[in-house]
């Protein structure tokens, strides 16, 4: 097939939380969905789509998966890994940038969204 | 230097984070990119992305004489179309996904044949991570494909950015006060202050640079063969799979030979010592050869060239207000061409945006990198050497394989000869990196057990069960 990445049926769990993780991940198609599970309860945190990255954090620390994330359809994702990603930036810091900006705006997301719940 | 020089040298520090250079770039300026391959289109793509990012409003033309739509020699720029797995992840990581219609398919593995047997080596992670694209739009002859290529897509994503693409021929660059000025073959000719090569090895024009006044020492070539067969895509799924196919074969002056499945065709890369017709009939009469293909016999190829590649860095690769990049300037020895057109088209970039287009800039800035890959080019020289060596061994080929398969039989535990041997297939890693593995004590002790192993002369059981990993053995 004339296609990069592995193809992920619907629902099925791609990074499962609380487990440990060495790599990150980009969506090449289709959807996927950022779950929190807490005291049983799950809270969707968002869905990404194409080029969209998740599992970041475990590039940059040794912390275990933050949150599930699971195909939503069929989804084709490309693993990215943390080796391949560090030399990577030695060698050109500015690679980081992209992932740097994406994070900012998921914190400046959660803040507004914790915000809003304090309020209510 | 003092803490007072420090902070008054911070005082001269322009507010946009840029360097100062005795000639930078500053709004308005015009930069000629020659040459739309994937070293021109991305150094255009991220001269203009980082130029937007301090606020720098460039002038970019990209010269490029050819329509990359139209198929055979017309339209392509003359390579294997292999995109190595560590570009992949990284073109991914900038947000750049290959499109599904610019990858002709997916590779998961490298299958490796040896007279002694064959072993197929998997991703860990059983993922299409490698890429096989055409560098124009197929080969000569092809039916119109539901694809497109590679190059043009990448010329796509630079003008984009804002690049005006430029039909015309550069026949001659000639230096000026402040600028460098680009005569075309229509008669044409426009000053920039900047100029980046980025033609290839392949062009009249890199001959030509002696014009600018400047000493560059050629870039050391060698000849390469590269062909297409048409086999349609049923036959390609049952015979050569997900899977790219090398061979180590026993062929003085080969150092390395790979079929590449792609949508209907099959590319055939055969890369060493000038290849020539001995060569190639020995390698088309090897049973090796001959069993990848349907029925045993090896159809007529479509479509052939015989393209240079760089096996010996341009000194150096830069001039005032001229850089080369990718193959005009330096690349990786034998793999991951596009790769070092990614690298060093990104570094001349950041150059020219972050510090200026002087030969001092670029000898600081740029050269690095380039003088990195040189290095690590020696020490591939090295490594094909020792990979020479046992393509002449038999014993060796036997320990290789038997290790290999092991490996792969394996569900955990390290697996040293894989890693080593897809590196060296993939151009993934430096190869100063796969040489300090060959040295660590496990490699070692492990290849003298399986080449001991392997050619005792009495074996109580077949030490490579036969299956998916190996297909055959004899």
């Amino acid at each position: 097939m004339a296609i990069l990445g592995r193809v992920y049926q619907d629902r099925e769990v791609i990074v499962q939380q609380g487990e440990p993780g060495n790599c990150m991940y980009v969506v090449q198609e289709g959807e996927v969905e950022a779950v929190a599970e807490t005291d049983g309860r799950e809270l969707r945190l968002r869905t990404l789509g194409p080029n969209d990255f998740f599992g970041e954090m475990a590039l940059f620390g040794t912390e275990n998966r933050s949150c599930t994330i699971r195909a939503l359809g069929n989804a084709r994702v490309l693993t990215i890994d943390k080796k391949s990603f560090l030399s990577g930036i030695q060698e050109d810091p500015s690679l980081a940038f992209r992932i740097v900006k994406v994070m900012s705006e998921r914190i400046r997301d959660l803040t507004f969204r914790l915000a809003e719940h304090e309020v209510r | 230097m003092t803490a007072t020089d420090a902070l008054a040298r911070l005082g001269e520090s322009p507010s946009d984070g840029r360097s100062r250079s005795a000639k930078a770039l500053r709004d308005g300026s015009r930069v000629a990119v020659i040459g739309a391959g994937p070293a021109g289109s991305m150094f255009s793509y991220f001269l203009l992305n980082m130029a937007q990012s301090v606020g720098l409003e460039l002038d970019v033309d990209l010269y490029e004489p050819r329509h990359f739509c139209h198929r055979g020699p017309a339209g392509c720029n003359h390579c294997g179309g292999v995109v190595s797995e560590s570009l992949v992840q990284r073109l991914a990581t900038e947000g750049i996904a290959l499109p599904d219609d610019v990858v002709q398919r997916g590779l998961e593995s490298y299958t490796l044949h040896m007279d002694v047997g064959d072993v197929e080596i998997a991703t860990p992670l059983h993922e299409s991570r490698i890429a096989a694209i055409y560098r124009g739009n197929g080969p000569r002859d092809s039916e119109p494909l539901e694809t497109h290529s590679f190059d043009g897509y990448l010329q796509h994503l630079a003008r984009e950015r804002g690049a005006r693409p430029v039909r015309r021929l550069v026949t001659a660059l000639h230096h000026e006060t402040d600028s460098i000025r680009v005569d075309c073959a229509d008669g044409s000719s426009t000053a920039y202050e900047l100029v980046a090569i980025a033609t290839g090895v392949n062009s009249q024009l890199i001959k030509s640079l002696g014009e600018l006044g400047e000493d560059h020492d050629q870039p050391g070539l060698t000849k390469t063969f590269i062909c297409e067969f048409r086999l349609g895509k049923e036959v390609i799924r049952e015979t050569l799979g997900p899977s790219m196919h090398v061979f180590l074969l026993d062929i003085p002056r080969l150092e390395f030979a790979a079929l590449i499945p792609k949508g209907d065709y099959a590319t055939l890369c055969l890369l060493g010592d000038d290849i020539d017709d001995e060569l190639m009939d020995l390698f088309f009469s090897s049973p090796e050869v001959a069993r990848c293909f349907p029925g045993g016999t090896i159809p007529r190829h479509v479509c052939h060239c015989y393209p240079r590649i760089n096996v010996r860095t341009t000194r150096p690769p830069f001039g005032d207000r001229v850089v080369m990049v990718g193959d005009s300037g330096t690349t990786r020895l034998y793999k991951d061409g596009i790769g070092a057109a990614y690298r060093t088209a990104k570094a001349a970039a950041r150059t020219v945006v972050f510090h200026g287009v002087s030969a001092d800039d670029f000898r600081e800035h740029y050269w690095p990198l380039c003088s990195k890959i040189d290095a690590d080019n020696r020490v591939g020289k090295f490594v094909f050497g020792v990979g020479s060596l046992v393509q002449r061994a038999r014993f060796a080929r036997r320990g290789v394989l038997r290790m290999t398969a092991g490996e792969q039989k394996r569900s955990g535990g390290p697996r040293r000869m894989s890693g080593v041997l897809w590196d060296l297939f993939s151009g993934s890693a430096p190869y100063t990196d796969v040489f300090l593995r060959t040295l660590h004590p496990g490699y070692v002790g492990s290849l003298v057990w399986n080449l001991l192993a392997a050619n005792l002369p009495v074996r109580s059981e077949p030490t490579i069960p036969r299956g998916q990993e190996v297909r055959r053995e004899h």
